[in-house]
């Protein structure tokens, strides 16, 4: 990728410039004995001449090394900066305090919500818009390009491809109250006819068994609903991620907790002692309630 | 008493012991309290200006140190979020505001009229002022961290975040308002130092006769004029939001969370130039001593400085590269932040050229300055890498860009500033510092410095976010993590070390003369420490080098004049000269102590206190007090020749 | 050995040499970058998208009144300038008179703008070109404040006699400062009530 070897470059230039200066330095400063220092009385001085040309030869190198490094820093601004085919998938993301809401758009008009987890196909480009919910963050997966700030007010536009299948870790770059630590994702590349299953997958609603759904459905719903929307069902709050196909993440509370059973009952119980000043609150339950709904979680698949 | 004529022609004569005594007696700065709060020196203005900014870099040193114990592993709880945040917000808003600003106006301040050849600055009560607004403006912003609320999202403040939305406690409103009165202690500074820049220059100091310090200092005093009206606004304009129910930062109200972001750094850009500028110049003034010969490339150094920040005016996107902002404008900003470092490269070559043509003394304050050079070069080339848009799109908002501004700001600010208490101290107060400690201070600084920030540079490649209060055990950033808090910890110690040297000189320090250092500008041509009127006549310069000029073999027969010149001793009188070529033209009459500076720096501190409060009777009061105390300084005063002449008017 | 310098040297706040007025025209630069930045905002907000009729609110600024305000302002600093030359050729009470006018004519500037601040159709809060409006033009009420507190203290001082032809550089440095804020107010004024009718608005 351009940027690879930009970064590259520039890293190299300056790793030789810190070499180079350190030398001259070393050199400068070692190359005659030193004078010694006898407080109060006239030492020795030197002519004021000479160095000049030095100064204007390395200033002269300084300006060829900074144009070269403008013009490659602009044409691969330019190159990167709308990508070489259309867009095969188009995701809105919008960051909230302290997760990532996703949303999938497509072009009859079916989309679906989901969080902290974004699927896309191998091989293809996919746009992002970004969107601010509350206050600013940035999104950035590392390994697959650079940060996008998500800015209440605006849409921002970027896009990625991943040119390999894989899992790809992603954080929040913006500091954005208490919690910015903890506002991880992850993007996850998958061919093509795998992507569209898990498209196919999220537009349904989960099918729960009934015995589960008897026991944890309406104790979800009460408790959890107001928050949180669940396909399907009467679950359909906005303020909290979009819990439909909870089980088929690989991490909980925007990527900070492996997606395990026990890891999930700790969240519910005690959402403040594992990130504490998120916006989830503590709900009471009984223990038939928590398990009713944890059950129920477990089973959104 | 014979009022003051309108005109004169003044004596030309040689100092006196008679005319010392007199002179110091009309100069001397009262005793006891009465002194100590009215006193316009400025030399004891220079002074508590350093001491108070480093008061404030150790308490920010402190903050730090406790933030980098939470941060030297994975999931430690040693603070909680509230707390982290906290903390990094006052301690970035106690080392640029606090403490990175005002070391430097403490040293020009205090060196600024002995370089020029004056008695003081052009507007002695003015100095005064910028003090007293500095140090009520610093205890107004810690008030609310005393009391668990200081500022919490970022030393940057970005909205929404800063809104009351998000941030409904007194936190940001106590940061807004303290930061505005800030910026008016900042702002009167500045103009005072162009003033006495354009006024106050000695005869024969032609302006491309002034040290570098002087073309530093007022290179970012220009810029700070243009500057600082930006963040007070934005400052303001946020207030007015979070508590009169404007809408300009509200973007859903159809306001805009950028415009804070543009006004910030049209001001937070500019800023960071004036914070090193002064240092550079402070380095350019300093290292030529030790190095036994005048600075390479003088007029190119001047220009370079000016260049520097006249460009710096034209980078401020780059801080906002990842907003979204059009290609047009990602590529110019882009090119300027790269282009910028040529007349940084311009200082790097003229110092190392002076260090090879000349003969190195191997002092601490050497030490300090040589060592800057190898630090600034590792701060500007980070710079120059995150200056490049696609590169900055993956170190922004990681550690890469903390270790680079701490390059830059610890290299270029903290080590020429520790440099240079090393080379002045003996003209402040007659004694030398310890070299050998001083030694230990130099390596246990740059080792500590060095292990504790070049990591960074690691972490943030690595991918390590900024502002965060802890991270995951499989991240792979704890160990770079631990030697940074190690390396952190050591240079703290290195910090210890020269307070300590500090302490112990001014006790039993060996007995400083007038030039321990041989060394050529005007200051050293004063006892140490300096008579309270600096110069018992004003001296004529006729080269950069006064008193070198007779071993530099200069062709040119025109000789500087130190212990002979113009006598200006009716009263405390100071000479005026023209901006360009240094002419005298005007004889000044200079205010003695007096009470109103402090009076009114007090008085806008309550208004400030009434608008944080929302006590709108205080606020009141604090603009009545404030009229009172302009109307007692701008009344026009016979003593210092401001009215008609009565005697003569009939 | 004492000798005497060739030239008279002017002793004391002189004229153009006062360290005060120096240090008022960099006062003045760095008040002209604030309202460079309040500007500055209103273009900045001007660009961004606005329902129809909110930017400005209720459609422009009815123009005839600020443009008699503009007049009256630009009067008062003729009178300032008037006072200047008087007392440059010894005229004491042109001084009185010329400082005087012109603080009247900037306090009824103040009075006719605070009328038009009660006849707008909004309140502070209402919408960003409302805060737009009354945060500029209110932070250069407030210079005209100080300004008008200026000459009257000017005016005051004058009539005690205090300046001469030789002596009055607090008339200058005033005087720069009053003639700085009405500058200002063209560029104010272009930006609220000329702007608009060129097309910048929503």
């Amino acid at each position: 990728m351009p940027v690879v070897w930009l970064t590259w470059g520039v890293l190299l230039i300056s790793v030789a410039v810190i070499v180079i200066i350190a030398g001259l330095l070393g050199a400068a400063i070692w190359r005659r004995p030193g004078m010694p220092v006898v407080a109060g009385e006239k030492m020795a001085l030197l002519p004021d001449e000479g160095g000049l040309r030095w100064l204007w030869l390395g200033v002269g190198l300084s300006t060829a090394v900074l144009l070269i490094s403008v013009i490659w820093t602009v044409k691969v601004l330019a190159d990167i900066q709308s990508p070489a085919s259309r867009p095969g998938v188009i995701i809105e993301v919008t960051g909230r305090q302290w997760w990532w809401q996703v949303r999938y758009l497509s072009a009859d008009g079916r989309g679906f919500y989901t969080a902290n987890e974004i699927h896309i196909p191998v091989g293809e480009i996919v746009r992002l818009k970004l969107l601010g919910g509350d206050v600013i963050h940035s999104f950035w997966v590392p390994q697959l390009a650079g940060k996008m700030d998500a800015i209440p007010g605006q849409i921002n536009e970027t896009w990625i491809e991943a040119s390999r299948p894989g899992t790809y870790q992603g954080q929040c770059t913006e500091y954005c109250g208490a919690e910015h630590s903890k506002m991880l994702f992850q993007v996850v590349a998958q061919p093509r006819a795998e992507f569209r299953a898990w498209w196919k997958r999220q537009l349904s609603s989960p099918s729960v068994p009934a015995s589960v759904a008897a026991n944890g459905e309406k104790s979800f719903v009460e408790n959890c609903g107001g928050c949180h929307s669940v396909r399907g069902t009467e679950a359909a709050g906005s303020l909290g991620p979009d819990l439909s196909h909870l089980m088929q993440r690989r991490t909980l509370a925007s990527g900070i907790l492996p997606n395990e059973p026990s890891m999930l009952a700790k969240w519910i119980a005690d959402p403040q002692g594992l990130k504490p000043g998120n916006l989830m609150p503590a709900v009471k339950l009984s223990q038939t309630e928590r398990a009713g709904i944890t059950a129920y979680l477990l089973a959104l698949n | 008493m014979a009022s003051t004529d309108y005109e004169r022609r003044p004596t030309v004569d040689t100092e006196t012991p008679d005319l010392a005594e007199r002179l110091k007696r009309l100069w001397e700065t009262a005793p006891g309290l009465y002194g100590w709060l009215a006193t316009v020196d400025h030399k004891e203005i220079g002074l508590r200006y350093i001491i108070t900014a480093f008061v404030f870099l150790i308490l920010g040193g402190i903050e730090a140190l406790v933030f980098r114990l939470q941060l030297s592993w994975s999931n430690l709880h040693i603070l909680t979020p509230e707390q982290y945040d906290q903390l990094f917000t006052v301690h970035g808003m106690t080392m640029i505001f606090l403490y990175a600003g005002p070391v430097l106006s403490g040293f020009s301040n205090y060196l600024w009229p002995m370089l020029l050849g004056a008695r003081d600055m052009a507007l002695p009560r003015l100095n005064a002022l910028s003090y007293w607004i500095y140090l009520f403006a610093g205890i107004v912003l810690y008030s609310g961290f005393a009391v668990g609320f200081g500022p919490n999202v970022g030393w940057f403040n970005y909205v929404p975040l800063a809104a009351r939305a998000y941030n409904d406690g007194p936190n940001i409103d106590v940061y807004a308002l303290g930061m505005v009165l800030l910026g008016i202690s900042t702002t009167v500074g500045s103009i005072n130092f162009i003033v006495t820049f354009l006024r106050m220059r000695c005869p024969g100091m032609s302006i491309n006769r002034v040290p570098i310090l002087v073309w530093g200092t007022v290179t970012a005093s220009a810029a700070n004029i243009f500057a600082i009206p930006a963040v007070s606004l934005a400052f303001l304009l946020l207030w007015m939001d979070r508590n009169v129910g404007t809408h300009f930062f509200d973007a859903t109200a159809g306001g805009s969370a950028m415009l804070w972001q543009h006004l910030f750094w049209m001001f937070g850009h500019p800023w960071v130039y004036a914070i090193v500028l002064p240092a550079m110049g402070m380095v350019s003034d300093g290292l030529p001593v030790f190095c036994r010969r005048p600075l390479v490339g003088y007029s190119v150094v001047a220009l370079a400085t000016v260049a520097t920040m006249v460009l710096g005016f034209g980078v401020w996107v780059h801080h906002m590269f990842a907003t979204g902002l059009p290609g047009v404008s990602l590529s110019f900003f882009s090119a300027a932040s790269i282009i910028i470092a040529l007349p940084s490269a311009v200082g790097v070559f003229a110092w190392l050229a002076t260090i090879w043509t000349g003969r190195p003394v191997f002092t601490t304050a050497f030490l300090f300055f040589a060592s800057f050079i190898l630090l600034f070069t590792i701060g500007g080339v980070s710079g120059y890498m995150t200056g490049s848009v696609p590169v900055d799109w993956q170190l922004t908002d990681t550690y890469f860009v903390v270790a680079h501004l701490h390059y830059v700001l610890i290299g270029i600010n903290v080590f020429p500033v520790v440099g240079a208490a090393y080379f002045w101290f003996p003209k402040f107060f007659g004694r030398l510092m310890d070299e050998r400690l001083g030694r230990w201070n130099f390596w246990t600084m740059f080792a500590g410095f060095n292990i504790g920030f070049f990591p960074m540079h690691i972490s943030g490649l690595l991918g390590m976010p900024r502002r965060i209060y802890t991270y995951g055990d499989g991240m792979g950033w704890n160990w770079v993590n631990l030697i940074t808090t190690i390396g952190s910890f050591l240079f703290a110690v290195g910090v210890l070390l020269f307070v300590w040297n500090v302490v112990k000189s001014l006790r039993n320090g060996a007995a400083a003369g007038e030039n321990p250092w041989d060394a050529p500008t005007l200051e050293w041509a004063t006892s140490s420490p300096p008579p309270p009127y600096n110069f018992a006549v004003i001296p004529t310069v006729a080269s950069r080098h006064p008193l070198w000029e007779d071993r530099l073999g200069r062709a040119d027969p025109q000789r500087s004049v130190v212990g002979h010149g113009l006598v200006l001793a009716q009263g405390r009188e100071a000479l005026g000269t023209t901006p360009l070529d240094a002419e005298p033209n005007v004889i000044l009459k200079m205010p003695a102590d007096t009470l109103v500076p402090v009076c009114l720096a007090l008085a806008m501190t309550v208004l400030t206190g009434g608008l944080i409060l929302v006590n709108w009777l205080v606020a009141t009061l604090g603009i009545v007090l404030i009229a009172i105390a302009i109307g007692a300084w701008l009344w026009p005063s016979a003593t210092l020749g401001e009215t008609a002449e009565v005697s003569r008017d009939g | 050995m004492a000798e005497r310098l060739q030239q008279h040297l002017p002793v004391g706040a002189m004229d153009t040499r006062a360290s005060g007025w120096w240090a008022m025209i960099f006062t003045v630069f760095t008040e002209a970058s604030l309202f460079v930045y309040l500007l500055f905002s209103y273009y900045y907000l001007a660009v961004q998208p606005h329902a129809s009729g909110t930017f400005p609110e209720g459609g422009p600024p009815p123009i005839g009144i600020a443009s008699l305000n503009t007049a009256i302002l630009l009067l008062s600093s003729v009178a300032v300038g008037w006072a200047q030359l008087g007392i440059e050729h010894n005229k004491k009470w042109r001084l009185v008179i010329g400082l005087g006018i012109g603080a009247l004519l900037g306090s009824i500037f103040l009075a006719i703008q605070w009328f038009e601040w009660g006849d707008r159709p909004f309140g502070l809060s209402s919408t960003p070109y409302s805060s737009l409006y009354f945060v500029i033009t209110g932070f250069h009420m407030a210079h005209v404040v100080v300004g008008v507190l200026i000459l009257l203290a000017l005016t005051w001082w004058s009539k005690l006699g205090y300046f001469n032809s030789r002596r009055f550089a607090h008339i200058h440095i005033g005087a720069l400062y009053w003639h700085f804020v009405d500058a200002v107010w063209i560029a104010v004024f272009f930006t609220f009530y000329i702007t608009p009718l060129l097309g910048l608005k929503a």
